[in-house]
């Protein structure tokens, strides 16, 4: 016992729980108190027989538990939908999905699209990937060749060749995927053309 | 006729302890066998790295392989320990380099890790094997590149967690083609690309990896083809597995080998995936095996429910909540899922589990079906949460919990609880190492059950609850027992904080209060947060930032 510390004011009363009149029972620090001092809003002191009110906007520094490497991860992840789409092959029995947001370029997609299908071998999309829509030449020859193009239905549920706008305007409007025969998609190429034109 | 052993034959005696309390408990016999441990200890466990130095550590043990280490408090992991309050690893690294040139592996939580720190460990030690860094910050993937670069004989680079600046995904690929060490990689943390072709070499040439954990940039596609090629492998996790449905849709021809990898997987961490709980079902029930299963409250009760059926060899869940800050339940999870859990999984011990209700009645029927768990983690996201059928306190409920569990190490607690449960708990958690307090209890008798009942507490961390002195002062000879007490946001005063520093000169009493000096304030004013830790280094530690105070020797008060 240390001398000259006054050592009443380290004495713990240790009477029973709710009996005897020294015990000061400090303050219970309630969440709905701190909510208070957090958020300045209206004080309805909530009695703290009335906790089950939702934590509302307040948020408590450190509250719920949750590691912040954990929040930052689920933040991100929140704001990046996925961009699921369907795939269909011509001639393929069975339909496949794809997430968009998976793939940064024409050239990532064809190449996962090749790999689903394995018989499938897109046709010749240049360095960027895509079609050079304003060489009429060029994107005859690959849709009279036997090789396969990939169509998709756009927002307004325009079917399309893919390749004519920049990859993330694909993205956004793309709703489906569709693998035809080069052969049947020359009836797209006019269309995506125009639509190409009023684009650009 | 005095006869010892000879040296040699007492070293190899001893070389068959591995636990650190056993060699702790020889070296204590007599002299020659303190020697004689010392030179032979090759692994050492340092708890709080600021309780003895890098000098003291070296001097009694020169010949170590192998070190772990933890610098901040638990509860820096939820922000209540401001930025710069210290943990760096760097003084340590630098000691070490000097004097451990054998050194091989090198573990670290929660500690500040800078790129010439790793830079250093990279160069220092010719045979250097396993470098684990669990939360910790302050390094680049310029680092990463150096250890993958310069340690030839890497089997283990877990970075779980950490916090690293990601400069490049290149940084794998300077792992050199020689290196064929690798058992376990775990890159979850990394947010840019790797090179996957350089994954997937690195993964061809390591038969003997076991564990890989990917960062979130890797397709679905690419990797189903990395598991086919590494059909060792037990503990898989991969973030973003974005529907699981399409998963499925990809690898169909995959599917025969998926299964014989899931057969084997003993260690699943979906807890960043947001995937719906009927996929989830799809890929647990293949994994039988499972041990431990870290998971997203996207598996609701229902999934609960079949992974009850499927594992039974489930040790440890944990359940994180995908929705946090929202007021309203978003998924179906509740007190439910937990009570199956603990009814099909006799080998449960561990578990962490975020909900929003719970009720007395629950709690009571989990203790009794699960008596052997370790660690009871409990999570309920509004703090002060009654029993939502009674609406009384969960005191009850976790009363259970403590005294059928009777070898409970760890316990966390939320929801309304009183004094009524610390007195639960003093009197039947005698194995509790780690106890994890917020907004609960009515007075300093809450704290002193505690502290005076718990006979193996180590750890105690609290927060907002109304303790004080009283209870801190009468107890003080305890927290010489243990490793640490934080209280944040508690009635403690400056005054008592001194009372304590000045009674106990082996206990460095940290207050870290980022309202300007506490004897600014009158006596009687309560700090935001005091840390006391026992200490063989001085108590004044050298890198203390300016928002923290500690007692001199001479009990003046001490800032840097």
């Amino acid at each position: 016992m240390e001398v000259g510390l006054n050592f009443k004011d380290t004495e713990l009363c240790l009477g029973l729980p709710g009996g005897g009149g020294d015990n000061k029972t400090s303050g219970k620090r309630g969440f709905s108190d701190l909510k208070e001092t957090v958020d300045n809003s209206s004080s309805s002191t909530a009695p703290l027989k009335d906790p089950i009110k939702p934590p509302a906007k307040a948020q408590v520094v450190g509250w719920p538990p949750v590691r912040s490497f954990r929040k930052n991860v689920m933040a991100t992840q929140k704001s990046e939908e996925a961009a699921l789409v369907k795939v269909s092959m011509d001639g393929a029995p069975y339909l496949r999905k794809v997430d968009l947001k998976m793939y940064k370029s024409y050239k990532e997609l064809s190449d996962a699209l090749a790999k689903m299908f394995s018989s499938f071998t897109m046709g010749n999309y240049g360095s960027q990937g895509m079609i050079d829509f304003m060489n009429e030449g060029k994107l005859m020859d690959l849709l009279n060749s036997s090789d396969y193009v990939p169509s998709y239905e756009d927002k307004d549920g325009d079917w399309m060749l893919v390749g004519d706008v920049p990859w993330e305007m694909f993205v956004e409007s793309c709703k489906r995927l569709r693998i035809m025969k080069g052969s049947e998609a020359i009836g797209l190429a006019p269309r995506a053309m125009e639509k190409c034109k009023s684009r650009c | 006729m005095a006869y010892s052993f000879p040296e040699e034959v007492l070293e190899h005696v001893f070389s068959f302890l591995s636990s650190d309390r056993d060699r702790n408990a020889v070296s204590l016999v007599c002299k020659s066998w303190y020697d004689i441990e010392r030179w032979c200890r090759r692994r050492v466990f340092v708890g709080n790295c600021y309780a003895v130095s890098p000098e003291i550590v070296i001097r009694r043990f020169p010949e170590l392989r192998a070190v772990e280490m933890k610098g901040k408090p638990h509860f820096a992991d939820f922000n209540l320990v401001p930025e710069g309050w210290g943990a760096c690893a760097y003084p340590w690294i630098a000691a070490m380099a000097e004097a451990y040139p054998f050194l091989e592996e090198i573990r670290l939580k929660r500690m500040v890790v800078t790129d010439e720190s790793l830079e250093l460990i990279s160069k220092s030690y010719k045979n250097f094997k396993v470098l684990v860094l669990t939360s910790c910050e302050g390094f680049t993937t310029d680092g990463l590149a150096s250890i993958a670069a310069n340690c030839r004989h890497l089997r283990e680079l877990d970075l779980r967690e950490s916090e690293v600046e990601d400069l490049s995904g290149h940084w794998l690929s300077h792992f050199p083609d020689s290196c064929t060490s690798l058992v376990s990689l775990n890159m979850s943390c990394l947010g840019s690309e790797v090179s996957f072709s350089a994954l997937e070499r690195l993964v061809a040439r390591s038969p003997n990896l076991r564990t890989l954990r990917l960062n979130r940039a890797v397709p679905l596609e690419r990797l189903a083809n990395l598991i086919r090629r590494a059909p060792q492998l037990v503990e898989l996790a991969c973030k973003q597995l974005k529907a699981l449905s399409g998963f499925w849709d990809v690898v169909p021809s995959y599917l025969p080998a998926m299964y014989s990898v899931c057969s084997g997987i003993t260690s699943l961490n979906l807890s960043y995936a947001a995937i719906p709980s009927s996929d989830l079902v799809k890929l647990i029930s293949q994994c039988q095996n499972l041990q431990r299963l870290w998971v997203l409250d996207y598996i609701e009760d229902s999934g609960l429910e079949a992974l009850a059926a499927s594992c039974k060899d489930l040790q440890e869940l944990r359940v994180f909540p995908s929705d946090p800050f929202g007021a309203e339940p978003n998924v179906s999870l509740t007190e439910q899922g937990l009570v199956s859990v603990s009814e099909g999984c006799p080998k449960l011990e561990s578990v962490l589990y975020f909900c929003r209700q719970m009720s007395n009645a629950a709690l009571i029927a989990i203790a009794k079906n699960r008596p052997n768990f370790i660690r009871f983690r409990l999570c309920i996201i509004d703090p002060q949460a009654p029993d939502y059928l009674t609406l009384e306190p969960l005191d009850a409920g976790f009363g259970a919990i403590v005294e059928n569990c009777k070898e409970l190490r760890r316990l966390s607690m939320t929801g309304l609880l009183t004094d009524r449960v610390f007195k639960y708990i003093g009197s039947h958690a005698k194995k509790l190492e780690m106890l994890s307090i917020a907004f609960a209890g009515d007075s300093d008798l809450g704290l002193h059950h505690v502290l005076s009942g718990c006979d193996s507490l180590r750890k105690l961390e609290i927060r907002d609850c109304p303790f004080g002195d009283k209870a801190l002062l009468a107890n003080a000879a305890k927290l010489e027992t243990m490793r640490s007490l934080w209280m944040s946001s508690c009635s403690v005063s400056f005054g008592a904080c001194k009372l304590l520093a000045q009674k106990m000169p082996r206990l460095n009493v940290e207050v870290i209060d980022e309202r300007g000096p506490p004897d600014s304030r009158p006596e009687d004013c309560s700090v935001e947060r005091v840390y006391v830790y026992r200490t063989v280094a001085s108590r004044r530690r050298l890198d203390m930032p300016d928002f923290v105070w500690t007692l001199d020797e001479d009990s003046s008060l001490r800032y840097s």
